[in-house]
């Protein structure tokens, strides 16, 4: 996992984006919402295709692959939904089976196995035979994460792992997140935009604003930045360079076109 | 769901569904019972055939002993070529009559067949020389229609 | 001119939409190779669409049937033709009313079931998490719903006119009291196999393929939020419902005219 990086003009969603991601780090992408972080995602697993740039994974450039490649090199990544997007019609035990049983010709004990030993991992293993609907918003996510990391892959994304997760599972989760990473000797993409939690678990942080790339740097580095924009990400302040209100003409000429018409 | 349930249940259903179609085919439509041994073919020549149609029955004495297989306009006589399907367990003479009638006042027309008493029989591919014309409501009805006219204008000469 | 725009962009949007329609209904066939060397995948939703179906279809067969055998006596008595009931039950039924109305209970039974169940994988993001995994949701998800359906309509249609025909026989000939073997008889006589009973089953295959596809496509093409999974759901039942008809005309004028 070495040069990672495009431009990329679909709607002016991303111009022009440099980053990368080293083998066994964890890097955070963080900005507000819309800025194309689930875009740069898609573009990533190849489900959409940059308009220019370079974007290469493993060394093979994404965009350029056909369909098998694509699928032979998707074995190799594995990506978190945001909301955990488990099939719905199987139980927990055959959602965490799913990519094996695609994917290899193992016998069904060892995929039994291995199965549990995933779910082991996540402290899941006594909610196999549950569906999907009987687990909570953090369980889900949490064998979400143990379908994810089946196949052992050496790219992992995570499309907002913390979203509407209370404080508890938030940590569970992000434990999870760090502990299985270096287990696997993988490279995770985190997208998010929860800043503490992702501050204590990752090795280095894009800010992603407006399509470019406006900051990077360690989470230390970050702690301590004192760009405006970054201040302003982390802390939560409501007006800053990012500005509080949508471009819009004028206030005044707003108020008083109304009272004239 | 269980496989193996699952796979009772469709097989159940694709049992029945099949049983269904069987049921259809043998009690419903005409392929079971009805069916001719090993047939062979008869022609007839009609002037007119009124409102015979393919498959139509063939009847001896009321007995269906064969089908209507195919029907063309002779060319050179402008009659009606009708060539039947005839049960092999059947023969009939060589000078039998073909007529075309109509079952009820108003149902399906057939070919009714009245064996004579010639001794050589039919052969397969042989064409029925003796034959009646379809009865064409409308022709009888004017039929009559000028007879009683002609017959009126008679008396009124007289 | 805003008319003449309005029917240009919807011209346009309709085209497109078949013509989208059209790749879909090619990217499925081609991607049926797994609905059968994995036979499972298929049989399971033979069991949803079919199984799962046959209850509805053999009650509204037997009472289409039912209705049919009093009205058709009441219509025949006037005519003396009571003998005839069993004729005029089994060729609407095989004809028509077997293929047309099982295929419009399967269109809202099932067809609904395929395009909410596969609108709602969307808008939880299963089908671009099965592709992520490098599994094709095509092949993997709705080849076998389109197979299933396919497979399932045919039999359904043929049970319905089986119930109908039974339904049939049971006012005609035990309640009313007209000839058994008159009542089988003439039906033997006058529904022929090839021009009848196997013409309703080619349109049964038809149906089943027109409403599987509708249904497949609609949950395929839905917006991925519950409301447009709603909207599909009822746009599934509309279209295969319309396309049921149309294909029955135009089906029956090929195949009965003359």
């Amino acid at each position: 996992m070495r040069d990672l990086r495009f431009g990329y003009g679909d709607r002016d969603v991303l111009q022009g984006v440099n980053l990368v991601v080293p083998r066994g780090k964890v890097v955070a992408i963080m900005g507000g919402s819309g800025c194309g972080k689930t875009t740069l995602m898609r573009l990533i697993g190849g489900q959409l295709k940059p308009r220019g740039g370079e974007l290469k994974v493993c060394g093979q450039s994404v965009p350029a692959l056909d369909r098998e490649g694509l699928y032979a090199l998707r074995r190799r990544m594995s990506m978190l939904f945001q909301f955990g997007a488990l099939f719905t019609d199987m139980s927990v035990f055959d959602n965490v089976a799913f990519p094996m049983r695609e994917h290899t010709a193992l016998s069904e004990p060892i995929v039994r196995d291995l199965v549990l030993m995933k779910l082991h991992a996540v402290g899941l293993r006594g909610a196999a035979q549950l569906l999907p609907s009987e687990l909570s918003g953090g369980m889900a996510r949490r064998v979400a994460l143990a379908r994810a990391i089946a196949l052992d892959p050496e790219l992992m994304m995570y499309d907002e792992p913390f979203a509407g997760l209370d404080p508890i599972s938030l940590g569970v989760i992000g434990q999870l997140i760090r502990k299985l990473n270096d287990a696997l000797g993988a490279s995770s993409i985190v997208v998010t935009h929860d800043v503490h939690e992702s501050l204590q678990i990752v090795d280095y942080i894009y800010f992603l604003s407006e399509g470019k790339v406006v900051a990077e740097g360690t989470p230390d580095e970050i702690r301590a930045s004192t760009d405006p924009w970054v201040h302003q990400f982390v802390w939560g302040e409501a007006d800053g360079p990012v500005p509080f209100q949508v471009a819009a003409e004028p206030y005044e000429t707003a108020l008083l076109g109304v009272s004239r018409a | 769901m269980k496989r193996t349930t699952i796979d009772i249940w469709v097989g159940i259903f694709v049992v029945i569904g099949f049983g269904a179609l069987l049921f259809l085919a043998m009690r419903v439509g005409n392929l079971g019972g009805s069916k001719l041994r090993d047939p062979y073919e008869l022609q007839a020549k009609f002037d007119n055939i009124g409102g015979l149609k393919v498959r139509a029955p063939v009847k001896s004495a009321g007995v269906v002993v064969g089908r209507v297989e195919k029907i063309v306009l002779d060319s050179q006589t402008y009659q009606a070529n009708v060539t039947m399907q005839m049960d092999a367990r059947y023969a009939f003479p060589q000078d039998t009559f073909a007529t075309i009638n109509t079952s009820g006042l108003l149902g399906e027309q057939y070919i009714g067949l009245e064996p004579g008493g010639d001794e050589k029989t039919l052969a397969a591919g042989e064409v029925i020389k003796k034959t009646q014309s379809a009865v064409v409501l409308e022709k009888l009805i004017s039929q009559f229609m000028f007879s009683t006219a002609e017959g009126s204008s008679v008396k009124a000469g007289n | 001119m805003s008319v003449l725009q309005g029917i240009g962009a919807r011209t346009t949007a309709a085209v497109w939409h078949l013509g989208f329609a059209t790749r879909f209904f090619v990217a499925v066939l081609l991607a049926s190779g797994t609905s059968f060397r994995r036979i499972h995948l298929t049989l399971r939703e033979v069991y949803f669409s079919g199984v799962l179906s046959l209850v509805i279809i053999m009650v509204s067969g037997l009472f289409v049937g039912m209705v049919l055998g009093l009205q058709g006596y009441d219509t025949l008595a006037r005519y003396g033709s009571e003998e005839a009931l069993g004729v005029l039950v089994a060729l609407s039924l095989v004809r028509e009313l077997g293929p047309v109305v099982a295929g419009l209970l399967f269109a809202s039974r099932a067809g609904s079931a395929i395009t909410a169940e596969i609108g709602l994988m969307k808008a939880t993001e299963q089908l671009d998490a099965m592709d992520m995994m490098a599994v094709n949701p095509i092949a993997r998800v709705v080849a076998p719903r389109f197979w299933g359906g396919v497979i399932s309509m045919p039999l359904l249609a043929a049970l319905f006119s089986a119930m109908g025909v039974l339904g049939g026989y049971i006012v005609g000939v035990v309640l009313i009291g007209t000839d058994t073997g008159s009542f089988w008889g003439q039906m033997q006589a006058s529904v022929d196999f090839k021009r009848d009973i196997l013409n309703g089953v080619v349109k049964s295959v038809v149906f089943g393929v027109a409403v599987s596809w509708v249904a497949v496509f609609e949950g395929y093409d839905s917006d991925a939020t519950a409301e447009g999974v709603s909207r599909a759901t009822t746009r599934t039942v509309v279209t295969s419902s319309l396309a049921i008809l149309g294909l029955d005309f135009i089906l029956t004028s090929l195949m009965f005219r003359g």
